[in-house]
């Protein structure tokens, strides 16, 4: 192809797009176009198998059977939520396990929150709460974006997302509700996890660099920071109702702004996180490649045993 | 109280409850995403079924305890799980295995508890049937899967089903409550269903190419108590929140 038929292909494209029609998995599309969407969509999946992690961790503990069930739930929902969006990848041209391969080498990200351990029961409260919140305000404007199977997958993924927030807030309301002990479990959780929550929103918008090509694309329709600022202001007000204090001295409601202001966030930290120096990294990670290594003999037998039944198939057919 | 109503309807959940323990454990770490999901399906519907009995025994016991109290609070001598159900994850082989021996027993005795005068009893087993004959398809293809696949596989599975063999004849015990039960028309008559059960098991084995083990030396003390040393740590889990901070809601 001439490169001015490119240029012509490209500016269709680019028009489509501009008139809010989908893409789909076999229009053409610029090739950036195609590893954006690889990077954003399987660091989205990996995101939601690395997140089954934290919370599994409180599966075998859980407080009551109701909490059990409903944790069970929630971390399969995720199992299910990263299932969607592998394949949802996969229409792009790269297999699940490449995506593995990516994953477990350090090519590819998830997000870092997963990287802080989960040391206490109402852990589960705040990352339904808070990382569940961060995560919907991410991904609402997605359910919209250009790319077809992204799109779809990510309105399936909203509707769990948000009735996990909701059951995370739940978890919170009770133990706010419960004995001082168990207010003082949700206030450190709430310490711990309102950082790293507001980290999850990205990089500051002047320090962001996918953001100006993804806004074309409709991968974003806000900046890092306006989806802070909401995150925020819609947080606030659900700690004062439960009786919790937001763990920022410099938080104020800012009349003129009509918004909350708030403190410096250590960007430090987040780097470290990103970097790979987080206090679960390395754990996360190794859970992740010793489950796909302990597997590999199960997935070969399932293989071969499928191969060995499409020959008998066969034999019989002759 | 109905006594042995009560210690039978715990004979019947503390299995799903132990078995739900240890699938819910590995969620996140299965060998493939859509093994993950199914395991903790698993645990889901056992879990499911947890409460439902829990419930009814907590409103037999009538003495101000609640299903999580059920659950959570015993002592580990208190708890009626066969041994089969507590036996560790030593690879997905033996998960696997665990749980087909399992399922099998479980779907033949949910089919009997089906017909139960009791209609709490009836309806727990009328709904799990659909969960648990789920559970056997899939245990028992990848049984199949495992023992009909490599050489290594093979070799492991085979391992599977002879560790955990002799775990399996409990499964057709009768303890003292299970008998008034068997003679109130409330009970079913576990022994009867022990020809089925191995014909059943052995006709997947064969198909999977394994072969059927022939010890004739068998484990017993679940149904009376007496645990494997694994059920410790397994209780340490389900119960630290409820030890931990007493007297709570959550």
């Amino acid at each position: 192809m001439s490169e001015e038929q490119i240029k012509n292909l490209e500016a269709q494209f680019e028009e489509r797009i501009a008139r809010d029609e989908k893409i789909e998995p076999k229009d053409w599309m610029p090739e950036k176009y195609r590893q954006t969407h690889i990077r954003q969509m399987s660091q989205h999946a990996h995101s939601e198998i690395v997140g089954m992690l934290p919370e599994g961790n409180w599966i075998t503990r859980a407080p009551s059977l109701r909490r059990k069930v409903a944790l069970l739930a929630k971390v399969q929902d995720e199992a299910g939520h990263g299932l969607y969006l592998y394949s949802a990848t996969e229409t792009l041209g790269i297999s699940r396990e490449e995506m593995y391969e990516q994953l477990h080498t350090g090519k590819a990200k998830y997000s870092s929150i997963f990287n802080y351990p989960t040391v206490t029961w109402a852990d589960m409260g705040a990352i339904g709460w808070l990382v569940d919140g961060a995560a919907i305000i991410n991904q609402v404007p997605l359910c919209s974006t250009s790319f077809g199977p992204y799109a779809r997958a990510m309105v399936r993924v909203c509707k769990e997302e948000s009735f996990h927030q909701r059951q995370g807030y739940e978890i919170m309301i009770k133990l706010a509700n419960g004995t001082p002990e168990q207010k003082a479990m949700a206030q450190d959780a709430l310490n711990r996890w309102w950082w790293p929550s507001l980290m999850m929103l990205g990089p500051t918008d002047a320090e962001s660099i996918h953001t100006e090509q993804s806004m074309k694309w409709k991968l974003k329709r806000k900046s890092n920071d306006e989806l802070r600022q909401q995150f925020i202001d819609q947080t606030v007000p659900q700690a004062d109702l439960i009786g919790l204090t937001i763990p920022d001295p410099d938080l104020k409601w800012n009349e003129e702004r009509q918004s909350y202001d708030f403190g410096e966030i250590d960007w430090e930290e987040f780097w470290q996180v990103v970097k790979g120096h987080g206090p679960c990294n390395k754990e996360r990670m190794k859970a992740r490649v010793g489950a796909w290594e302990r597997g590999e003999w199960v997935r070969d037998a399932a293989m071969a045993y499928s191969e060995k039944q499409q020959a008998r198939k066969e034999k019989q057919a002759v | 109280m109905n006594f042995n109503l009560y210690k039978y309807i715990l004979g019947i959940s503390d299995n799903s409850l132990i078995l739900g323990q240890r699938m819910g454990a590995l969620t996140g770490h299965g060998p493939s995403l859509e093994t993950d999901i199914a395991c903790t399906n698993i645990s889901l519907d056992l879990f499911g079924q947890v409460r439902s009995y829990y419930q009814y025994a907590a409103k037999i016991a009538d003495d101000g305890r609640t299903e999580d109290d059920i659950a959570m609070l015993r002592k580990e001598r208190e708890y009626l799980n066969v041994l089969l159900v507590e036996q560790p994850d030593t690879d997905f082989a033996f998960t696997m295995a665990r749980q087909f021996l399992f399922d099998v027993y479980h779907l033949l005795f949910l089919t009997e508890l089906q017909k139960n005068k009791d209609l709490t009893l009836s309806a727990i087993a009328t709904k799990s049937m659909k969960e648990v004959s789920y559970h056997q398809r899939f245990s028992s293809d990848w049984i199949k899967r495992l023992g009909d696949g490599t050489e290594e596989s093979h070799l492991k599975m085979q391992d599977a089903i002879d560790t955990l063999w002799t775990y399996t004849d409990e499964l057709f015990h009768q303890t003292e409550a299970d008998k008034i039960m068997v003679s109130e028309g409330i009970g079913v008559d576990v022994t009867k269903l022990k020809d089925n059960y191995y014909q059943k098991v052995n006709n997947v084995l064969e198909e999977a190419t394994l072969k059927i083990p022939e010890s004739k030396y068998f484990q017993k003390g679940g149904k009376e108590g007496i645990h494997t040393e694994h059920m410790g740590y397994l209780l340490s889990d389900l119960q630290y929140m409820q030890r931990t901070y007493p007297n709570m809601e959550w």
